[in-house]
């Protein structure tokens, strides 16, 4: 931050002339950052120069004598640096081999991670006992194989050094047998009947943790079990308990539907089940043919989100007013009366609800509307009447009961504690997970009530804000190495199974814990779970044994998802809506960070350096506004200011984002984290500040105060523009250098025209090459992604950090052009700054036949591979970034320091151990996973057989939710990527260059509404 | 003007420029020599460890499989080296009071690992593969010498790429029958590069060269 408001800043973007620009353009051109289209300094540098800000200014007075003096010196370290002997190395065997490890190769094993309760099914690959990789489980409801980047990026935590290790009392060093100890004595005193005893804890869904939990309350009939999650489900039941009397829990099945409404629902990346929601989704736009049927999705949603830009139609609206659409769009369906029409959202005219409306109508039964988890009761509420109306319950959605086992309100559980934490009635508190004191809500005043309580006990992966102010504090386990039980979507119960013991002495599960206030103290997780099990099933001994076992295969119990259940809708709710919302009147909103969620992800590097969907902000949150209200605000992106609500205030920087609704701000929580562990604590600004639990998720009255200060953001959206323009002024033909990189087309032009997105020149273009002509027998590796598929979820882009040891950088470094991602997710505007069209690319190396980078490399470092990889070899690397420089697709990373942490011990353990770890000086990129390649060729060649289609998968296509990327060998014509490339909506980027890319795409279709008009 | 430098200048100036050519000369050579001397390769250096192991006594005399020790060499990239167990099969019975032997047997009773010193190590940039080798007829003494002699064992090549090259080059050179890979003693026929073609083709062998077979 610098405090200098008055020089002009070159970098500053001039929206005037960015709207200007626009008009011009019209609504075909796509464009890419606020930046772009007001051309400022910045964004020229990173457009002309692969690394800008790499070169230092020469310092004064160097001369031919200097350099020739340094080129000397250099030439002869370099060769001294070469003549190191290899380091004396040790073998380690085991003294007794456990059963299954081959020393060399990986296994795999089921198990489940819960996010705010819902659980992921995955499989976690294993190498000499270390997990290094998460998978998704296909065989899991809520999986199907694909994964988020929570769980990509959760072994990363695990080695996190700046995990709790201890046990701490009273900020000293404690002990296990100590704090076993305190809790019995506190348990002695508690009896017989524990009016003073508290249990909070997040979202539980475990049974078996449930089931322990309850036997305490029944040793203590007086005893309290609450419950606070931030970004929990309390909206989802309280809109299921306002239409149906029972907060039961909603289960979609969006392959069955036609046409989705989103009432700002971000359902494709975040809530329960978003994994399987993705795939369902996708699998509706796969497009094989003109004559596919694909699905259609209306979004209305105030923060663009990556459900926002797949959507055929979007509404930017501010918060207060999604529920005066849905009353409105419910008055269309005959739902409820109409007196909610008056106060429908400004923006959203009655044609286009009326039109939404009769597309709804005209897909009854095949149709559904999905309320957004943060959305108020009643939005949820109109939801569930309209998807009644329509005939879609039990067609594309149903209802299970709720899938917590102790379905509370969040924050209104939170109170009763803090009321009673106030008046001095609670003397031990077990706090089993969660950070109440950074993310309850600000009124509670949760940090001073707590000191009030005579013994605080807080179990967390970190000593963070919460465990700091507590007696106790235990290190949690992470879910790598605890045994559990925890709920899917749908309510499938996954085991969750240990990788590994716990790194640190210290650490011990929930279950443990409340295992020391029960009749059995000491008995380990993997008892309670399993005797939980063996108590609740009808198999006994060996068929119970078998039964585990083949469960824990599995990593989920069979048959245990929730049946639905048959509830019915009222109506009368509807009334109800006519939420005063007053015009002009400036909101925010709060929403959970796509990267660190509510904070608890705050120290994983991966996910800080992650660039979020649609703003590709990395290392912050942001105060995040429409051009117009920014412009009314008289604010600019970067303005550092106060944001008052009410009597509380909070700073962030304000970063415009296009295609946010008017008259609002988007602020992503966990962020100003004080506590969090040296990558956690500092970045971003603290949400909570100003959140209230009268107004969780959205609150109006906002006042926007600049300071005169200077925020700056790291934001990758502008750092690898591909100029595929400046072409046009060197070559004849420039009609050819003006193919957009995205190609998109409505449906009816799409079967106007199946072949839309080839290049017509591609052809002849291919005749002028001076590249050889490599011939590829045997396997060609390509790769298709899918543009209609590709939800922007950037599990691809944690995946392959993971798998491929690729190094975080720092907000710093990234701010330079430095991130180190093989793969990145480009996300391309169309249209005007207020509801622009989004669309995603994912961007890994092309592997280009007629490769730019090898010809220029002076020492061989990169080369062409049989099988038509352009392979990237570290170790004959000098760093001289030619190959870079020659890249058209800009997806070369060099390491310009050490950005690899050699130094930390803990962090040696989530490497693959099949990937080199780079060092400083040395370029790289993506391989397609070479090391998975030759793997399955290895494999292929001992069982004397050709590689099977679908036998290698690259890392990015294994964490794709949504199926986007298909990877294969391109010469089998039967391969599934041969018959992807096949179709007519396969292109190249950049065809005219003629670099024969084997990573092609496939063209985006959009299917809006014939009657929708604007 | 007087001249500067007195004619004998010309012969040092020569001297300086010949000399400097052989000064250079010779320091390359020198590097050289160091580079594939034993003290920078450890080819042919007996490595000390922990329990005086000896292949010669246990591949050779007792004529013991090498699969029955490095038991993974067929299904992984690494060969493996025997846990404690796996030498306790036999000296649970034999040896038992064997001073030499203590090691061992103190390994399993602490249940501490030994910790051997490492005799054939890569740098970690390379990726190399066991399973493929042994599978395509590449015998063990081909790489590791002749092991059932090596009372120590020590390292028989360089491992520079030179050396994996040789053989990626023209594998004829050197492959075997199937069944003899785990033959210690095997003598190579003196119609090797007839044998070799023949089995190269039967064994589908392909002459790998490219950089992401070993470097990723």
């Amino acid at each position: 931050m610098s405090s200098n408001p008055n020089t002009p800043d070159p970098n500053s973007v001039d929206l005037a002339a960015v709207r200007a620009k626009l008009a011009q353009a019209g609504q075909k051109h796509f464009w890419q950052s606020l930046e772009e289209l007001s051309e400022t300094k910045e964004y020229r540098e990173f457009l002309e120069h692969e690394f800008p800000h790499d070169t230092a200014a020469n310092p004064e007075g160097i001369d031919r004598r200097d350099v020739l003096k340094l080129a000397a010196a250099s030439a002869a370290l370099a060769g001294l640096s070469a003549c190191t002997k290899l380091p004396t190395e040790k073998i380690v065997p085991y003294v007794r081999p456990p059963e299954e490890i081959i020393p060399g190769r990986p296994l795999f094993y089921a198990t489940s991670m819960q996010l705010a309760g819902v659980a992921a099914g995955l499989l976690v690959e294993s190498n000499m006992g270390r997990p290094t990789k998460i998978e998704g489980n296909p065989e899991h409801p809520g999986s199907l194989g694909g994964t988020d980047v929570f769980s990509q990026a959760s072994v990363l935590t695990l080695y996190d050094p700046d995990r709790s290790q201890t046990v701490i009392h009273e900020g000293r060093i404690g002990s296990w047998g100590g704090f076993a100890a305190a809790m019995t004595d506190a348990a002695g005193q508690q009896s017989p009947k524990g009016a003073g005893l508290r249990i909070l804890t997040e979202s539980v869904t475990s049974p078996s943790l449930a089931a322990q939990i309850r036997a305490v309350l029944t040793q203590f009939p007086e005893a309290k079990w609450h419950q606070y999650e931030q970004c929990g489900r309390d909206n989802v039941r309280a809109g299921a308990k306002l239409a149906f009397g029972k907060p039961v829990n909603p289960v979609y099945k969006l392959d069955k539907a036609d046409v989705i409404v989103s009432l700002d629902a971000d359902f494709l990346t975040s809530g329960a089940g978003h994994v399987r929601y993705a795939r369902e989704f996708s699998s509706r736009r796969a497009m094989e043919s003109p004559s596919s049927n694909p699905n259609r999705l209306y979004v209305v949603e105030c923060m663009p989100t990556s459900t926002g830009a797949m959507a055929d139609h979007r509404k930017p609206v501010r918060p207060s007013e999604i529920a005066g659409f849905a009353a409105r769009l419910a008055s269309e369906l005959g739902v409820g009366s109409t007196s909610g029409a008056s106060s429908a959202a400004q923006g959203i005219s009655a044609e286009w609800t009326r039109a939404v409306a009769k597309d709804l109508q005209q897909h009854r039964g095949s149709s559904l509307i999905i309320a957004g988890d943060e959305q108020p009761a009643l939005v949820h509420a109109l939801a569930h009447a309209m998807n009644a109306a329509l005939g879609n319950v039990g067609k594309t959605v149903y209802y299970t009961d709720p899938l917590e086992a102790n379905p509370v309100d969040g924050i209104e559980s939170l109170r009763d504690l803090v009321n009673d934490m106030k008046a001095g009635k609670v003397d031990v508190l077990l706090i089993l997970g969660g950070n109440p004191v950074y993310d309850a809500p600000i009124d509670f005043d949760f940090g001073p009530a707590l000191l009030n309580v005579k013994l605080r006990v807080h179990s967390g992966l970190y000593y963070d804000e919460t465990g700091e102010l507590c007696h106790w504090h235990v290190p949690a386990t992470h879910y790598l190495e605890s045994w559990g039980d925890a709920r899917a979507y749908d309510g499938t119960i996954g085991i969750i199974q240990p990788l590994i013991a716990p790194l640190y002495e210290g650490c011990h599960s929930a279950y443990e814990i409340t295992a020391l206030l029960g009749s059995d103290p000491g008995k380990s997780n993997h008892d309670i779970v399993r005797d939980y099990w063996a108590s609740q099933r009808p198999e006994k001994e060996k068929a119970f044994e078998d039964f585990w076992e083949r469960s824990l295969h599995d990593g989920i119990l069979p048959a245990t998802a929730l049946p639905a259940v048959n509830v019915s809708a009222r109506t009368d709710f509807a009334k109800q809506a006519e939420a005063p919302a007053v015009p002009g009147d400036l909101e925010i909103s709060f929403r959970p960070d796509p990267a660190v969620f509510d904070g608890r992800f705050a120290n994983n590097g991966w996910l800080q350096e992650l660039p979020k969907p649609n703003t590709r902000l990395t290392w912050d949150n942001a105060a995040m506004i429409s051009a117009a209200t920014a412009q009314r605000l008289n604010v600019t992106n970067g303005d550092y200011v106060k944001l008052q609500l009410k009597s509380r205030e909070t700073k962030a920087g304000i970063m415009i984002v296009p295609g946010h609704a008017e008259n609002s701000i988007t602020l992503h929580l966990g962020y100003g984290r004080r506590r969090a562990g040296k990558v956690g604590t500092g970045p971003g600004f603290n949400a909570n500040f100003i959140r209230t639990s009268a107004a969780p998720w959205a609150a109006t009255g906002l006042h926007v105060e600049k300071t005169g200060n200077q925020y700056y953001f790291a934001v990758t959206q502008h750092q690898y523009i591909i100029d595929h323009q400046g072409h046009a002024s060197e070559e004849e033909s420039d009609a050819a250098f003006h193919r957009d990189l995205v190609q998109v087309a409505t449906l009816e032009e799409f079967r106007a025209n199946p072949n839309f997105a080839r290049d017509p020149n591609e052809e002849a273009t291919r005749a002028f090459t001076l590249y050889p002509g490599f011939k590829y027998e045997g396997n060609a590796w390509g790769m298709s992604i899918d543009l209609n598929k590709c939800v922007g979820c950037n599990a691809c882009v944690v995946a392959c950090q993971s798998e491929n040891n690729i190094a975080v950088v720092g907000k710093e470094q990234v701010m330079r052009g430095r991130a180190m991602h093989w793969i990145r997710v480009d996300t391309y505007f169309r249209g005007g700054l207020e509801n622009p069209e989004m669309y995603y690319e994912p961007m890994p190396c092309m592997q280009c036949e007629n490769a730019p980078c090898e010809v220029v490399c002076p020492v061989g470092a990169t080369t062409h591979s049989p099988e038509g990889l352009n392979e990237m070899t570290y170790n004959r690397c000098v760093g001289t970034r030619y190959c870079s420089n020659n890249c058209p697709y800009k997806v070369r990373r060099f390491n310009f320091f050490l950005f690899s942490d050699w130094q930390t011990p803990s962090l040696y353990g989530v490497r693959n151990p099949n990937v080199t770890v780079r060092s400083r000086g040395v370029m790289e990129k993506c391989t397609y996973c070479v090391q998975r390649i030759n793997a399955a060729k290895i494999r292929s060649e001992e069982e004397n057989r050709p590689v099977r289609d679908g036998e290698i998968v690259t890392a990015c296509q294994g964490a794709c939710p949504a199926d986007a990327i298909v990877f294969g060998n391109i010469n089998d014509p039967n391969s599934r990527v041969a018959k992807l490339k096949a179709q007519s909506r396969n292109y190249s980027l950049l065809a005219e260059l003629n670099t024969k890319p084997r990573t092609t795409y496939l063209a985006r279709v959009r299917n809006p509404n014939p009657e929708i008009h604007e | 003007m007087a001249q500067i430098f007195h004619t004998s200048t010309n012969v040092l100036s020569r001297l300086s420029i010949y000399g400097g050519v052989f000064i250079v000369a010779l320091l390359g050579a020198a590097l050289y020599g160091i580079e594939l001397s034993p003290w920078y390769t450890d080819v042919h250096v007996s490595r000390e460890q922990p329990v005086p192991f000896s292949h010669k006594h246990h591949a050779g005399e007792l004529g013991i499989d090498c699969r029955y020790c490095h038991t993974s060499v067929e299904k992984s990239s690494f060969a493996g080296v025997p846990p404690t167990q796996t030498c306790m099969t036999c000296h649970s019975q034999i040896w038992t009071n064997s001073a030499m032997l203590e090691p061992v047997r103190s390994s399993y009773r602490t249940d501490k690992s030994i910790s051997w010193t490492r005799v054939n190590a890569l740098p970690d940039f390379v990726y190399f593969d066991h399973s493929i080798h042994v599978s395509k007829g590449i015998g063990c003494t081909t790489c590791h010498g002749q092991i059932a002699e090596m009372p120590l064992t020590y390292r028989e090549g360089t491992l520079y790429m030179s050396w994996c090259l040789d053989c990626h080059r023209q594998p004829e050179k050197y492959v075997r029958p199937k069944s003899q890979v785990f033959n210690p003693n095997y003598v190579v026929p003196s119609n090797q590069m007839e044998l070799g073609r023949q089995l190269v083709k039967e064994y589908k062998i392909q002459s790998l060269q490219n950089c992401s077979v070993c470097h990723r």
